[in-house]
């Protein structure tokens, strides 16, 4: 198990500087192997957090055959990341100095890690807890501010703290139903019918706030499936260019130049867009364009927000009232494009079944703080605070949904008149996924599935 | 085979070896006292009413002695669901000690002696060589020890204190220096009872009575006659004035003196305990048990005390009814030498000492039920290993006793342990009437439970089945009578027809709610409908808790090699480390039950074993 671990630990991507990451019992033999120092080094007795200069080579390879400088930083177990003795050789960023040096400590002995092992032994370490790992992941895998602040919350123990406490309370409510069935003649001091149903129905409520906010919450770590609809040249792509802050597609004057469904990741506050630009959706013949018209529209069935484009400068047509009447208006914010020009259009109609009818000028970028507004409103992301608890991933929002699961049927039981053994088990089962969810008492399959989601260096 | 102790323990483990064709004989200090009760004369009670009905449904002695001399019956917890009824009886003591005995006599291979164990040595040729007080030597293959409260047993009352077993009896002392020797850990555990009053001395009028169930439901699923039901209980309460006495008096009890070293148990305090930790309760309630019916002595349930015998006869007084109470056996503490029972093995035996076999409180827990469940086991287990045969470790998931065994042995105990329903995962699989169907065909097949208990329970499960095809068939009609016997139930009446299945899902709902409005209903035995409303009722959660037994047993089913080096595998944690070191778990979901083991490590147990011992992996 404890076999040593190495990696390329910053992105794939050239940059200033670039760290392959060793961990493991045999790191420093390894470093011994490919590291020259350029003042004498004792090896056998590196303190922790040590800094020193040197040359990379490959094992046994001549002085001269240099692969590159780099800065060797030396982790004494168990403070290190991992838990274990852990070096970093910060080297000049090229992506093929990265990957020769990875070659050479490679051929030093280490293995190349798996995705997220050096979390996944921080975790069998005891450095982190379950809920910590994965935020680990997704403060490298943030993509916005807010994303980031987020995960930097859960790192520092907001999720667990919250789980911790509602735990906390059902483990009360469970302790006490088992004192008065183990101790029948005891006068234990057990909580009335009324108590135990308002700690039931307090824990309830916490969890299924905690789940209310997972779809914002999955806007803001992962973003959703969101499409641009319009009739060809209304200007979906001068809109998409807009969003993305570059251009993209081919924007030009003739209806029908966007053939094929371009995706972008666009952020709007604290949502994360993953937009797609279709073809003009609209009856035609030509072979090439009805088949970016089929994707458009499979794409516009599956999406979670629907961006639907309208000219103001003209009135609505045959395939816009088609358009407006596919569309769902729970999901779709509606767009008066080219106010520039002219407005011809009778909103009010139009509000009348769409919550959110915007005037914009994509070509302009007039309106865009209302249509930031309005999707965030939609997706519910306005009223998250990045700084809370919330749940992030698939795993968390599954454990959390299980325990809320077994809570609704304890409430419900709990009403009908079932009698103790029943509710002490259900809430027992309520307990169980909530230590899961800190890892507190996780399977190794959950361990599992959890690691292989990272990404590899971290 | 020798057993050493003729209590609960000693007799459960005596009876099974002899029976599986072992040569056993039971040594005890005082044959007039064997399966004595030096504390409450009651058997049963929450979950321990379980461990004696599936002691019997695997063919051992303690639920039809107790059924023979019982004097009252109940059932506790009705109301509070069916996984968690428990029987439990008041007992004549002299009457049980007289009927074990008896039943030990008439025991073919079974050899009664009077004395004691000073010392075990090795044999010369395997085996154990056990030294009577007398100078006498037997040699056997195996050895059950048995020695409850006897080991350096020392009394506390008050300031005096001196060595002693139970109930007057001597204590035990060199067979502790003996097994030190032998390297066996052994530790300080402390328990402690009541006072016994005289009836005739007591005022019951200022007293609640409280009597046993109508109908009585047996401990044995073998008993034909119901127990008999002569006796009272009297329930009265401590005053302010008790309180008063106490807290005046506390510096005079040893036990916040700092004479007792023992652990004591946290679930069974002792009447100053209760006033100290629980300052803000007013009163305290307590029990007079009647200890027997050719007795006036009464035994005071809820006022174990160490206390001087003059400030026990003060706060006696303080208590309604018992003003004028005359003190017959005065309240004490006892301490004794118990062994750390993650020396031992599932099946009971001592990993490092192949044929020492430990069972009740010398193993750390408390209780006549616990000792009882723990001889049986060590019994089978010691006569199959004297015969070459397979230990028999019963899961968690089957039984109380399961879990008792497997709790001690993986968790070890830092207190006396006592059995609770709340720690079993799969209580409702437990039910104290589901024993008989949970073990007996295991009984069966080791030997213990004859042919004629097996059948009885495959017709007792015909009977349910059919029970509930009918109930699933049968459709009720709605009426005025039905409704309003339905509403009086505190349920919504009907208004069409209704499955008589559906309308006992309900849980307010029960056969006898549905009296008379169920004309085909067959004339059966109670307890075929108790099972039948329960099953319907229980259904979604029953199925429940047996798929959580099946993914519970994946963990279970991973056997770790016995020659594991934990201390090489350096991936895990220095605690974990010790821990695993010291409890050796047989499996990992036993390693992954032990207390400062984490899921982290049981990961890397799990990748060390894959890495290492795929090919030893022994799966299901």
């Amino acid at each position: 198990m404890s076999d040593t671990i190495a990696a390329i630990a910053t992105p794939n991507a050239p940059g200033g500087i670039g760290i392959v990451r060793v961990s493991g019992g045999e790191a420093v033999a390894v470093a011994r192997r490919v590291f020259s120092p350029k003042r004498p080094l004792d090896w056998e007795h590196l303190p922790g957090y040590h800094m020193c200069s040197g040359w990379v080579c490959a094992p046994g390879a001549a002085p001269a055959q240099r692969i590159d400088e780099a800065i060797c930083l030396f982790y004494r177990s168990p403070k290190s990341y991992t838990g274990e003795d852990v070096l970093e050789l910060s080297c000049h960023g090229g992506q093929m100095v990265l990957r020769l040096v990875l070659e050479a400590v490679l051929a030093a002995g280490a293995r190349l890690a798996q995705p997220g092992e050096f979390t996944k032994r921080a975790y069998l370490n005891g450095k982190i807890d379950l809920t910590e790992a994965e935020a680990v992941m997704q403060l490298v895998q943030a993509q916005s501010a807010a994303a980031a602040r987020a995960a930097a919350a859960a790192l520092g123990g907001a999720l667990s703290t919250k789980i911790e406490a509602i735990r906390t309370g059902l483990t009360a409510l469970a302790a006490n139903l088992a004192a008065s069935v183990d101790y029948p003649e005891e006068e234990t001091q057990t909580l009335s019918p009324q108590e135990t149903g308002a700690a039931l129905s307090e824990a309830q409520t916490q969890l299924e706030a905690l789940l209310s906010q997972c779809g914002a919450s999955a806007a803001m770590h992962e973003g959703v499936d969101t499409v641009l609809l319009g009739k060809p040249n209304v200007g979906k792509s001068t809109l998409m260019n807009r969003l993305a802050g570059f251009e993209r597609t081919i924007v030009t004057e003739h209806a029908g130049t966007t053939r094929d469904t371009v995706t972008e990741r666009v952020l709007l506050g604290k949502a994360l867009l993953r937009l797609t630009d279709t073809a003009g959706i609209r009856e035609t013949q030509h072979p090439v364009e009805r088949l970016g018209v089929e994707r458009s529209r499979a794409a516009a069935e599956s999406a979670a927000l629907l961006l639907l484009l309208l000219d103001a400068s003209q009135a609505l047509t045959q395939e816009d009232h088609a358009l407006l009447d596919s569309c769902d208006p729970a999901r779709t914010v509606v767009l008066l494009n080219k106010t520039d020009i002219g407005s011809c259009q009778d909103t009010a109609a139009l509000r009348t079944r769409f919550a959110w009818v915007l005037p914009i000028s994509a070509a302009r970028g007039e309106g865009m703080q209302a249509l930031t507004q309005a999707v965030e409103t939609l997706l519910e992301t306005d009223a998250l605070s990045p700084e809370e608890a919330m749940l992030s991933t698939a795993r968390q929002k599954e454990c959390a949904g299980l325990a809320a699961a077994a809570l609704r049927e304890a409430v419900r039981v709990f009403h009908e008149g079932f009698a103790a053994d029943i509710l002490q088990l259900l809430l027992e089962e309520a307990i169980q996924p909530l230590y899961q969810l800190t890892g507190e008492r996780a399977t190794e399959a959950v361990v599992e599935e959890l690691f292989t989601q990272f990404c590899v260096g971290k | 085979m020798i057993v050493i102790g003729a209590g609960h323990a000693g007799i459960e483990a005596a009876l099974a070896s002899a029976r599986l064709g072992s040569r056993t004989a039971v040594f005890t200090v005082n044959l007039d006292w064997i399966g004595n009760m030096p504390c409450n004369p009651a058997i049963g009670g929450s979950s321990k009413g379980h461990l004696v009905r599936e002691i019997d449904a695997l063919g051992g002695e303690m639920a039809k002695a107790a059924d023979a001399t019982a004097i009252q019956c109940r059932m506790l917890n009705l109301g509070k669901g069916a996984a968690v009824h428990s029987p439990r009886a008041q007992i004549d003591r002299r009457a049980y000690a007289d009927e074990m005995k008896f039943r030990l006599e008439a025991q073919p291979g079974l050899s009664l002696r009077q004395a004691e164990i000073v010392s075990l040595e090795p044999g010369a040729r395997g085996g154990w060589v056990a030294v009577s007080g007398t100078g006498m030597r037997y040699a056997a293959a195996c050895v059950v020890l048995a020695t409850g409260t006897f080991l350096r047993g020392r009394i506390h009352i008050g300031a005096l204190q001196y060595a002693g077993g139970p109930d007057g009896m001597p204590p035990a002392n060199a067979l502790s220096d003996s097994l030190r020797a032998l390297g066996v850990p052994l530790r300080r555990f402390k328990t402690g009872t009541p006072p016994r009053v005289h009836r005739r001395s007591v005022d019951l009028t200022k007293t609640t009575p409280q009597e046993g169930d109508e109908r009585a439901v047996c401990f044995s699923f073998a008993a034909t006659q119901p127990p008999r039901q002569r006796s009272l209980c009297y329930q009265t309460y401590t005053t302010a004035e008790t309180k008063r006495i106490i807290t005046e008096n506390l510096d005079r009890s040893p036990l916040f003196g700092g004479q007792i070293e023992g652990v004591g148990p946290r679930y069974c305090p002792s009447i100053e305990d209760k006033i100290v930790r629980f300052p803000e309760k007013e009163r305290h309630p307590l029990f007079l048990e009647p200890c027997g019916e050719r007795t006036q002595e009464m035994y005071l349930q809820g006022l174990s005390s160490s206390l001087p015998e003059e400030v026990q006869m003060a706060f006696l007084h303080s208590i309604p009814g018992l003003e004028q109470c005359e003190v017959m056996r005065p309240a004490y503490a006892i301490e004794y030498d118990c062994v750390d029972p993650l020396a031992l093995g599932g099946s009971l035996e001592f990993r490092e000492l192949p044929g020492l076999f430990g069972a009740g409180q010398f193993n750390g827990s408390s209780g006549y039920e616990e000792a009882a469940a723990q001889g049986l086991m060590a019994g089978i287990n010691a006569a199959h290993g004297a015969q070459g045969k397979p230990a028999v470790v019963l899961p968690r998931e089957s039984s109380y006793i399961g879990t008792l065994i497997d709790d001690l042995v993986t968790k070890g105990c830092s207190e006396p342990y006592r059995m609770m329903t709340s720690r079993s995962e799969f209580r409702l699989l437990l039910r104290h009437d589901t024993a008989d169907a949970r073990l007996t065909p295991l009984g069966h097949a080791l030997g213990l439970a004859d042919a004629a208990r097996l059948a009885a329970l495959r017709r007792k499960e015909a009977l349910i089945d059919e029970e509930l095809l009918r109930a699933a068939r049968v459709t009720l009609s709605p009426c005025e009578a039905l409704n309003a016997a339905l509403e009086a139930a505190g349920t919504a009446g009907i208004t069409s027809g209704v499955r008589l299945a559906e309308l006992l899902r309900r849980p307010q709902v029960s056969y006898a709610v549905l009296e008379g409005f169920d004309p085909t209903r067959p004339a059966l035995e109670p307890e075929i409908f108790t099972q039948a409303e329960t099953r319907l009722k229980y259904e979604g959660y029953i199925k429940r808790q047996e798929a959580a037994a099946r993914e519970f047993k994946r963990l279970e089913d991973v056997r770790l090699p016995g020659n594991i080096n934990y201390a090489e595998i350096t991936s895990l944690r220095m605690e974990a480390r010790e821990k695993l070191t010291k409890a050796r778990p047989e499996t990992l979901g036993q390693a992954s039950r032990i207390s400062g083991v984490n899921p982290a490590d049981v990961s890397v147990l799990l990748i060390h074993l894959n890495s290492r011992f795929t090919h030893r992996l022994r799966r299901g």
